[in-house]
């Protein structure tokens, strides 16, 4: 049996004080030795940053299980969920400070929302070296703290945004 | 130069796009993401078609969210602050399932609205409309084993917003859903039913196939609806289908 979907639609501009939370984007505490920070922006396709836009990460633990711990909205500082949501600010920036995913082919699944986007775009930021070569803006570049993905909705450099097969 | 178009020039792309669709006679399920009447999709959506990918580790999972993550008195919009709100009080009922029928349990589902008079608490919403001290308009609940979650608040009213001139809003509930797998994610907007907005309203419109529209619209049921105290609402949202071979745990 299958039953046709519900549509999605725009996550809209005021979502601000129902989406985001405290420690939303601290998936670990910043000051913990081995946290690093994922961060970049986002731009609409004239290059203009967006700057009501969400962005929701969802990733692998550094030995590359995935963790099934509850705790993402309640975080206790210790147990990694592996799940957050940063919403972008005034410059379109957005962060998240969180572990290094392992695996094969490592990389974090990332959802983006935004006023004017119609329904959440999926796509992954991979580590320096592990995108795939027809993808090379999916690969995030490394900085002094961790990692750099910028994200454009349109426009000269768009980011591939993925879609999964169905079975 | 930026004038605002008029309702009447929105409602003509709006029937323009509606009778080419209905021309192409292919059936679509989803929203559409290039939908030039609502004006801030125009910059804003991809311009290249999806990548098709097989999900893999991490996507064939849904982060994982408990009762240590979520309340339960937070299902109820109309008890978050000392008195009670305005308008009418209401429980808005469903069930969650996967595209092959599955009860989605124990996942997360968020909820943000306007109070009844059209209002956000938001410092971006300045519509001259009375904010509710009693109402923030925000909820979340986990779905219980079969799916089904329930929340208790106000019907929201219909607001204006800047997209043309005279433009509003139907009235509307945001869903935010998690499945049991990444790539089910969805946000949505729940409506009531016989809105006289909806025709007028770019973002309603921007899933321009009548039949996948109207699965955003709840069913107002007086089984739900209890005496000398609120109305009921019944809306069932459908996730895609999952990839993961289901566990015997999934399905228990």
């Amino acid at each position: 049996m299958t039953l046709a979907p519900t549509p999605g639609q725009t996550v809209g501009p005021f979502f601000g004080y129902a989406l985001p939370y405290a420690g939303d984007s601290e998936l670990v505490p910043p000051t913990r030795p081995d946290a690093i920070r994922l961060h970049g922006r986002v731009y609409d396709g004239a290059g203009d940053p967006v700057p009501d836009a969400l962005i929701e990460l969802w990733q692998a633990a550094p030995d590359g299980s995935v963790p099934q711990a509850p705790g993402s909205l309640h975080r206790d500082g210790y147990t990694f969920t592996g799940w957050g949501r940063a919403a972008t600010d005034r410059t379109g920036h957005y962060q998240f400070s969180t572990l290094r995913p392992g695996g094969a082919s490592p990389y974090f699944a990332v959802t983006v929302f935004a006023r004017g986007l119609l329904d959440r775009l999926l796509t992954r930021a991979y580590l320096p070296g592990a995108a795939p070569a027809q993808w090379p803006s999916l690969a995030a570049r490394a900085d002094d703290r961790g990692f750099v993905f910028d994200i454009r909705l349109q426009g000269e450099g768009e980011t591939v945004f993925l879609t999964h097969a169905q079975d | 130069m930026s004038e605002l178009a008029s309702q009447a020039d929105l409602s003509a792309e709006i029937e323009a796009i509606s009778k080419e669709y209905g021309a192409a006679g292919v059936t679509e399920t989803d929203v559409r993401l290039d939908y030039p009447p609502y004006r801030s999709s125009i910059l804003r959506h991809p311009t290249k078609a999806p990548q098709q990918v097989d999900p893999e580790g991490i996507e064939l999972w849904a982060p994982v969210f408990g009762q240590r993550d979520v309340g339960e008195l937070e299902a109820d919009l109309t008890i978050q602050h000392r008195g009670e709100p305005i308008g009418e009080r209401m429980v808005v009922t469903g069930r969650v399932t996967d595209g092959d029928g599955r009860p989605v349990r124990h996942q997360l589902v968020e909820i943000w609205q306007a109070n009844a008079g059209g209002r956000y608490i938001h410092q971006r919403d300045q519509h001259p409309a009375a904010i509710d001290p009693n109402f923030t308009g925000m909820g979340r609940c986990l779905t219980d084993g079969d799916g089904v979650y329930r929340f208790t608040t106000i019907k929201p009213g219909p607001y204006p917003w800047k997209n043309h001139h005279n433009a509003w809003r139907p009235a509307h509930i945001h869903f935010s859903l998690f499945g049991t797998e990444f790539t089910q994610r969805l946000i949505t907007q729940m409506y009531f039913p016989g809105d006289p907005l909806f025709a007028l309203d770019p973002i309603y419109q921007s899933i321009v196939d009548p039949a996948a529209r109207d699965r955003l619209v709840a069913t107002y049921d007086h089984d739900v609806t209890t005496h000398e105290w609120c109305t009921g609402y019944r809306w069932d949202i459908v996730l895609t289908g999952s990839h993961r071979t289901p566990l015997e745990e999934d399905d228990a």
